[in-house]
């Protein structure tokens, strides 16, 4: 009886396995190697990766082929008579030279890549690149898009993640604003972080580097082929760690020039917008537009916050208390919390709209509208 | 028998009984079986996080945990791993065993013996509280590192820090007494070069135990005087440095990972001599190698950091460094292959476990190789690959290893045999159901899934599914070891003294089950 249903729920089991494997337009089963990636040292590092396996599983077959004939033919009940032997200088000093070799001859390839990865100098153009909890900005140093600055963070919606709604094909590797580098320029990244230690990491580049705070850590690249190439952060930083990836679009030198006027003809009309006088409701709808990318992951969607970690928007003593108080906290944070300054991540407009939507929503009626000018003043 | 029946008969009226029995004891005995009745149920402890940590992987999108929760089971699951289940396994088994192998009647220490045990339910219990205070639990990952940890990290982080200095107590206080034991206790003819090499990893363990205990505990005295007495050691607004924080770590960490394996390495040179019937293979080399791997274990820490922007220097040397470790661990495989060869083996339960040990540990020990050359590790590093490698050498590594030491001493510390038709399930649904959870996690991290996510995009679903399958099974396996073992503790066949047929050492010339006291005439040994 036990034994029929528990085949009856092994057999359904694995049918939603099946199911669940032929479902998914993605399925992983064929991804079972390190990616080559795209560039001349993500090649030499896959190279490397596949020397030093193929040197492992050589030594595996060698190792476990003689474990195995072992314990096929010298067991008890094949009347195997024990051997009496239990050392050998000779065969120890063999067993010890041939590893040592081994390695030595891996050791070689990987100084070599390795110097070359770690080789900045000589660059064609610096991106800055800081780690915030959660999400990245890009800060262009030089070149044609020099003193381009902007965020870039999760742009998956909140439905897919909690499966009520079908996820899409770039679930969790998508962002609103990718960093776009031109291809066959040796790129400089300078990588550092705003509060806590993250990981810039792009597996198509052929390596991760660590953002610390304080710090600034490099590392380069140079692509040849355009195209979208999909990251996350490695290193854990907190409640949205899985939530923070890197998209990098590389474009033709002509077509990086073009985006790069794009997005400053966009920073100037930004600017002209922060001297007009907005309305109640356009501030509003813009503000919980800035809430849910940029609040929302500590404070919650319903402005609850999490109690003990993060304070709650809702009825909180800032959002409802003074004025100017409440533009302070947003604009410079709280020093030894995860309240970053977003002054210096926010347009004035943006600062403007979601103060004026955290003092109205959720239950916080004190009517207070901020402008613009007002945050240009509080600057 | 009889023995043991005038050792009762003579200290009955010394011993209080019931629960008084087991918080006084000062016997090896009870206080090895106290470690690794604690041990085991740290295990299904840590076990079920680990079960919530597989069901929220399961499939993509979050379903069973919030990510906070989920980041506070990834950190308790690995501290309570490390801290509660493995290492007190091992100290457990040096308890029970290093005095009757040695020929000593205790421990050298044995009122601090006791004391080094009973922290460790109180330093468990105050880390799992954690879990019930407001902000949650601890949620930077089993290696805290700052600033998450300090900065950052919730009010229950204070609690997490006097654990872990409860726990350092315990442990340093531990290797100090098997320290003293080796040294003092050995019976007469019983020379250091003689000594069953599972005393002789403990005992280059509590060395290991002693150097670095110490450096943990300042490690998270910085991160209690940074969090509250305006220090800045972690901190660089304060002029402090957070990569210094992994380099204190790692000064301890990696000395730990072999603190958790070198006895394991002892118990898989015991079990495996016996049932080939055969001299253990190169028993000098085997002890000159594990000291080498505890040498180097001081010399390779920040082959974890090769990604915090060392300069490429250091990062040249922590990898020859760290690669030279392979060939040490490769004399200790070829001389256990060595030992099978030739010998006439047959494959009770403790020899299955002890085989499976050499494999699963040296694909462990081939994955640690590989993460060892620096520019690959830009790749693996903190992905699944490394989670993949970790698991293979603590789980089918060191807990294999307690679990085929429990299997191999077991008849002795009860008199019972163990129903080999029991072991041998409990083996193979083990054997295969750890591949299924932990084979996959290689392909996940090659494939770009970072560690620590809890949840993931959609080329990994498909073997975090599989994965997920073989925890369930493995977790479930352990459930049923618990089932073997106290069967085993209630009855079955009588153990004869020998038990084993090839076994060798001076714990086999005992009755069995052990009586409380022995050797209190040391034995000579020729």
């Amino acid at each position: 009886m036990f034994a029929k249903k528990l085949r009856l729920a092994l057999s359904s089991l694995w049918g939603a396995v099946i199911l669940f494997g032929t479902g998914n337009a993605n399925a992983g089963f064929d991804e079972l190697n390190l990616r080559r990636g795209v560039t001349d040292i993500s090649h030499q590092v896959y190279d490397l990766h596949m020397l030093i396996f193929w040197i492992c599983v050589v030594v595996c077959a060698v190792v476990f082929g003689i474990l195995i004939y072992s314990i096929i033919y010298h067991r008890k009940s094949k009347g195997a008579k024990p051997a009496t032997f239990h050392e050998s200088t000779t065969v120890e000093i063999i067993w010890t030279t041939i590893p040592f070799l081994v390695l030595v001859g891996m050791a070689i390839p990987a100084t070599k890549t390795l110097l070359a990865l770690e080789d900045t100098r000589d660059s064609d153009m610096s991106i800055k690149v800081t780690g915030y909890q959660w999400k990245w900005q890009y800060e262009y140093l030089d070149g044609p898009a020099e003193d381009i600055s902007f965020f870039s963070a999760l742009t998956t919606p909140r439905e897919q993640i909690e499966g009520t709604a079908e996820k899409g094909e770039n679930y969790l590797l998508e962002v609103d604003n990718p960093i776009v580098v031109p291809i066959n320029k040796k790129i400089r990244f300078l990588i550092t972080s705003n509060d806590v230690i993250h990981s810039w990491w792009v597996p198509d580049l052929g390596w991760k580097q660590d953002a610390v705070p304080g710090f600034i850590n490099d590392g380069w690249t140079e692509l040849k082929e355009p195209g979208t190439y999909r990251g996350k952060c490695a290193e854990l930083c907190g409640k949205d760690h899985g939530y923070m990836p890197v998209v990098l679009i590389a474009k033709s030198e002509a077509d990086f020039a073009q985006w790069a006027a794009d997005q400053k003809a966009g920073a100037v009309a930004e600017a002209a917008a922060a001297t007009q006088t907005w309305t109640r409701d356009d501030l509003l709808a813009k503000g919980e537009a800035v809430y849910n990318t940029n609040c929302a992951a500590c404070h919650q969607a319903n402005g609850q916050g999490i109690p003990g970690v993060f304070p709650a928007i809702a009825g909180g003593p800032i959002s409802t208390g003074p004025l100017a108080d409440h533009i302070n906290i947003v604009m410079n944070g709280k020093t030894g919390t995860a309240m970053q300054a977003f002054g210096a991540q926010l347009s004035d407009v943006d600062l403007a709209a979601v103060v004026t939507f955290e003092r109205n929503g959720f239950g916080n009626n004190t009517g207070d509208v901020v402008q613009p000018s007002d945050i240009t003043a509080a600057r | 028998m009889s023995t043991a029946t005038t050792h009762d008969e003579h200290h009955e009226h010394h011993h209080p009984t019931g629960i008084m029995r087991w918080i006084t004891t000062t016997n090896h005995k009870d206080i090895g079986t106290l470690y690794l009745w604690f041990s085991f149920t740290m295990l299904l402890i840590g076990g079920a996080m680990a079960m919530v940590i597989r069901a929220e992987l399961f499939q993509p999108g979050l379903q069973v945990v919030d990510p906070n929760f989920f980041n506070t089971m990834t950190t308790m699951h690995g501290l309570i791993m490390v801290f509660g289940a493995i290492m007190p396994g091992m100290v457990g088994l040096a308890n029970w065993l290093i005095p009757m192998m040695i020929g000593a009647p205790d421990m050298a220490l044995p009122r601090m013996n006791n004391w080094s045990f009973w922290i460790l339910p109180f330093a468990g219990t105050m880390l799992l509280s954690t879990l019930f205070m407001e902000g949650g639990g601890p949620a930077f990952g089993w290696t805290f590192y700052a600033p998450l940890s300090t900065t950052f990290a919730p009010d229950s982080t204070d609690f997490f820090i006097f654990s872990v200095h409860l726990l350092g107590f315990s442990s340093i206080m531990g290797a100090i007494n098997i320290i003293a034991t080796v040294l003092n206790m050995r019976a007469p003819g019983m020379t250091l070069m003689k000594m069953p090499l599972f005393v002789w990893t403990w005992f280059i363990t509590a060395f290991l135990l002693i150097a670095v205990m110490p450096v943990l505990a300042g490690a998270v005295t910085m991160m209690l005087t940074d969090r509250h007495f305006g220090t800045s050691f972690f901190d660089a607004a304060g002029g402090g440095d957070p990569v210094l924080f992994q380099h204190v770590f790692w000064f301890f960490g990696h000395p730990e990972v072999y603190i958790m394996i070198l006895p394991a390495f002892g118990v898989v040179s015991q079990i495996i001599p016996t049932f080939a019937r055969k001299k253990l293979f190169g028993y000098s080399s085997m002890v000159y190698a594990t000291a080498s791997i505890a040498f180097l274990s001081f010399i390779v820490w920040a082959h974890h950091m090769f990604t915090t922007g060392m300069p490429v220097a250091g990062e040249l040397y922590f990898m020859y460094a760290t690669i030279m470790i392979a060939v040490p661990t490769a004399v200790k495989v070829f001389n256990w292959t060595a030992t099978m060869w030739r010998g006439s083996m047959t494959f009770e339960t403790p020899m299955l476990w002890a085989i499976a040990f050499v494999f699963l540990f040296t694909l462990g020990g081939f994955t640690g190789l590989m993460m060892g050359v620096a520019p690959a590790d830009m790749q693996y590093h903190d992905t699944y690959f490394i989670v993949a490698h970790f698991h293979y050498v603590l789980v089918t590594g060191a807990l294999f290893a307690i679990i085929a030491a429990v299997y191999y001493w077991l008849p002795k510390w009860t008199g019972h045999m163990v129903d080999e038709r029991l072991g041998k399930i409990h083996f193979w649904w083990s054997a295969i159901s750890v591949n299924v959870l932990f084979f996959p996690q290689h392909f996940l991290g090659l494939a770009g899934m970072p560690r620590r996510i809890p949840d993931y995009s959609l080329q990994f679903a498909d073997w975090n599914l599989v994965s997920s399958l073989g925890g369930f099974a493995f977790g479930l396996a352990q459930v049923f070891f618990m089932y073997v073992v106290i069967k085993t503790i209630k009855g079955g066949e009588k153990a004869t003294d020998q038990v084993w047929e090839g076994a060798e050492g001076l714990e086999w010339t005992l009755p069995s089950p052990a009586p409380y006291h022995t050797f209190e005439t040391a034995p000579e040994v020729r």
